[in-house]
């Protein structure tokens, strides 16, 4: 055999193996997580609130974090659509595609992005203590929202990119504004604003970092703002650190129900991509 | 809208600003050679040596790329190169939920699977001494896994851009599929596997929470592959509780994140622009 058909089959072989190997890993952490929770996994787990000695064993559940994941994603999704909504709006419309301005722009998101979530956190609880503000579910909701801006405005600016300009210049040659086209331009890139937001929603729900120095932890579930919130991860993490059994076990129900929402997020993901993008003008 | 956006890009160098007034203190009673070359951390001796930790990162970092690097390339080949529409529709949704899984979540697979495998399994063929698992090879493995899913992605946006007219003429000329991609699309694409390389670290250099379970938390620089490690993120994750206690410690943590933050900042504007240079190609 011809020495270019050997190497032929034998990187084959190579790229076959490490797609394997990919599988095989991904089917390991879903079996892991799936088999592990699944043995645990009680109702009480899932719909109480830690009850006196529960990082020693005691009775109770994590419903505390479920629900300040739940406050805190939901209101930083919230707020973070506000701000990057108008951003994607002000580059793509207002700006045009050579604009030095929106080069920059991009590239600044593009690091705010890539900034670990640690890095953030340390900064912002410096910041609190500074203003003497002390770990709350507002200072939470602030860090995701931080975090999550980036995610937002650039996975929506992806999509605002190829917004057919035929569109812009008819509306603009009716008379209308630059702002009041944002309604066209909303409902175009509306399929990118709904896989952004799931997408962030899953970064946000997931991320232990930020939240760790800023909405800091708590037993029960927060009445206020300003009071320390729960979250999934942390709450994961904290009890996978307990040397008891029993402490371990509900961490591991609790990865289940964090895994399950992220996969869930994923494939709603996945389906509108899928949906709106065949109906797609362009 | 020109204000948020404009503050949005401010918020760069306010945190840089912020972050490094927090570390004057720091600074100002140590030099800042130092701080990275000193390897005894004892914060409550005034010993702050960022030698382990940074050492720790590094070992991680690029165990983690060693891993993922071959991994995603090969992996990435085969989607643009060879793959069937049948198989892709398999490989993809997998990369997907890869991506999509919290580090949390890697932390504790590498808790339940890792951990065991490497202090039953591994540890006792090259050491004979006792391992408790959590290694550096143990966090570069989580690591490389969630580092795939990206690497992957950006391989196959860079190979989709080397025009077909390329491949078609290397077949016309009696190429191999594999010289084709080894020879024409990995050779185009050089710059940009570079860049996302660059990109791929600096992600791993922040990673938390997955590394920090399964590191060991040792702050001792690593010799081998089987020793604990004690990355920056972790370190200063750690701590966040006890740093208040002492004045120097708090700002000895914002040093780790200034420096943290600076690598990271390096790295990201490299390879944008790298990648953005090629995408307007």
């Amino acid at each position: 055999m011809k020495k270019s058909i050997v190497m032929e089959k034998i990187s084959k072989g190579f790229m076959i193996a490490s797609i394997v190997v990919v599988f095989i890993m991904v089917a390991s952490i879903i079996y892991t997580i799936f088999k592990r929770g699944f043995g645990c996994i009680t109702w009480e787990m899932v719909s109480s609130v830690p009850k006196g000695g529960f990082y020693i064993g005691g009775e109770g559940g994590f419903l505390n974090a479920t629900v300040g994941s739940v406050y805190i994603v939901l209101a930083s999704t919230v707020i973070g659509l506000i701000i990057s909504i108008p951003i994607v709006f002000y580059l793509n419309v207002f700006k045009s595609q050579k604009s030095r301005l929106a080069y920059w722009v991009r590239l600044a998101f593009d690091i705010l992005y890539g900034i670990p979530s640690i890095v953030y956190g340390a900064f912002a609880f410096s910041l609190m203590i500074y203003m003497g503000v002390r770990t709350s579910l507002l200072g939470g909701i602030i860090v995701i929202t931080l975090l999550i801006i980036p995610i937002l405005m650039r996975s929506m600016d992806e999509v605002a990119k190829n917004f057919p300009h035929d569109l812009l210049e008819a509306s603009f040659s009716l008379g209308a504004t630059r702002l009041e086209t944002i309604g066209i331009v909303l409902r175009q890139i509306a399929p990118g604003i709904a896989t952004a937001t799931l997408l962030s929603v899953g970064r946000a729900i997931g991320d232990a970092a930020g939240v760790m120095f800023t909405a800091g932890f708590s037993d029960s579930i927060p009445t206020s703002l300003s009071q320390p919130a729960a979250t999934l991860p942390l709450s994961i993490f904290f009890q996978l650190s307990a040397p008891q059994a029993e402490v371990q076990n509900r961490a591991y129900a609790a990865a289940l129900v964090l895994t399950i929402i992220v996969l869930v997020i994923s494939l709603l993901g996945r389906f509108i991509t899928n949906r709106f993008s065949k109906h797609k003008l362009n | 809208m020109m204000a948020v956006t404009i503050i949005s890009i401010a918020f760069v160098f306010v945190m840089a600003i912020g972050l490094y007034f927090k570390s004057i203190p720091i600074l100002e009673e140590h030099s800042l050679w130092g701080l990275i070359t000193d390897s005894s951390w004892q914060p409550f001796k005034n010993h702050f040596g960022f030698l382990p930790f940074i050492m720790g990162t590094i070992w991680v970092t690029l165990l983690a790329i060693m891993i993922a690097l071959p991994l995603s390339l090969m992996t990435a080949i085969f989607l643009t190169e060879y793959a069937k529409k049948r198989v892709k529709k398999f490989v993809f949704p997998a990369l997907d939920i890869l991506a999509s899984l919290p580090s949390v979540i890697f932390g504790v697979w590498g808790t339940i699977v890792i951990v065991p495998l490497i202090s039953d399994n591994i540890a006792p063929i090259f050491s004979g001494e006792f391992s408790t698992g959590y290694t550096v090879l143990t966090a570069g493995i989580v690591l490389s896994l969630m580092l795939v899913p990206i690497l992957v992605s950006l391989f196959v946006e860079l190979f989709s851009t080397v025009p077909d007219d390329l491949r078609a003429a290397a077949y016309s000329l009696g190429a191999t599929r594999w010289q084709t991609a080894k020879n024409v699309v990995i050779k185009k694409s050089l710059s940009g596997i570079f860049a996302s390389v660059v990109l791929a670290i600096s992600k791993a250099l922040g990673e938390t929470i997955a590394v920090l379970m399964v590191c060991g938390c040792l702050p001792e620089v690593p010799k081998t592959l089987l020793d604990a490690c004690y990355p920056l993120p972790a370190l200063i994750a750690n701590n966040y509780g006890e740093m208040l206690s002492l004045p120097l410690y708090e700002s000895a943590l914002m040093f780790a994140a200034l420096l943290l933050f600076i690598v990271v900042i390096v790295f990201n504007l490299v390879s944008r622009i790298i990648l953005k240079r090629i995408e307007t190609k």
